[in-house]
């Protein structure tokens, strides 16, 4: 399966950009389905950014981040062709992770 | 077994077989606990935070502390919003040693919306979408020096994002 996450980390001067976007449903477990019964909440908790065993951007998420989430940070000290890690866990103890290439 | 538990042997007369489970678990939950409290300083889930109704709960199970208003955060955020499901919010500022942002939506179900831990070296600004159920104030606040600081922008909401 492809992975849920895509990431662009450009270096931009002495600081990277870095732009993530994850297919991920974001159920609040407010909704209700078609035959009206609730969708149960499922959503991302956490999202880490990690450069050389440091984590360079963490994000607590709640159910109001929008379906397929996108988030945009940058930080400093890294160089081109450094890895950056990005995972992820929701509240059903799924997860996903991906390294990229910082370009 | 028998060695390690040395001096308790008489008592394990009584204990049997499940005090020793009992105190097998005591062992391992000894043992593990720093590494446990050492995540909960950093980068423990806010679950808390996260259940709070109406933002003013919210910022004191996240922060513990007021915050007060700061020019120093640009939130850029829109008038209105004619899809309350993806709302696009940014944050920057210029305030120093920043070490966190986080997002609130005063009138969603739940207030607090997305934290975010910036450490040292990362640019203290932040973008990303969000749903709002209804017109709404976002607060953007920012964490920095050990002060909390916001910026509050109104956001109208012709369709909102909790209904599906």
């Amino acid at each position: 399966m492809a992975s849920s996450i895509r990431v662009r980390a450009i270096l931009n001067g002495e600081i990277a950009e870095v732009q993530t976007l994850i297919q991920h449903p974001m159920d609040t477990g407010l909704v209700k389905d078609a035959k009206g019964e609730l969708i149960p909440a499922h959503y991302i908790q956490q999202l880490t950014f990690t450069h050389k065993d440091k984590t360079v951007f963490l994000a607590d998420w709640g159910t109001a981040v929008s379906k397929d989430p996108y988030v945009k940070f940058a930080f400093k000290g890294a160089a081109k062709g450094d890895e950056l890690k990005v995972s992820w866990v929701d509240n059903t103890g799924a997860t996903d992770s991906l390294t990229a290439t910082i370009q | 077994m028998t060695a390690s538990f040395g001096p308790l042997a008489s008592r394990r007369l009584f204990i049997k077989g499940a005090g020793l489970v009992a105190l097998i678990g005591l062992g391992n939950a000894v043992l593990h606990a720093p590494p446990v409290l050492a995540a909960s300083n950093d980068n423990k889930y806010p679950d808390d935070a996260f259940r709070q109704k109406n933002a003013t709960d919210a910022v004191k199970a996240l922060y513990g502390r007021d915050h007060e208003a700061s020019d120093k955060i640009k939130l850029d955020a829109p008038e209105i919003a004619e899809n309350g499901g993806v709302v696009p919010i940014a944050v920057t500022t210029t305030l120093p040693n920043v070490t966190s942002i986080a997002f609130i939506v005063a009138e969603n179900p739940n207030a607090l919306a997305a934290s975010y831990k910036i450490p040292e070296g990362t640019v203290p600004a932040v973008a990303n979408r969000l749903k709002m159920a209804k017109t709404s104030n976002v607060i953007a606040l920012v964490e920095s020096g050990g002060k909390l600081y916001s910026a509050t922008k109104e956001v109208k909401v012709t369709v909102g994002g909790c209904g599906g």
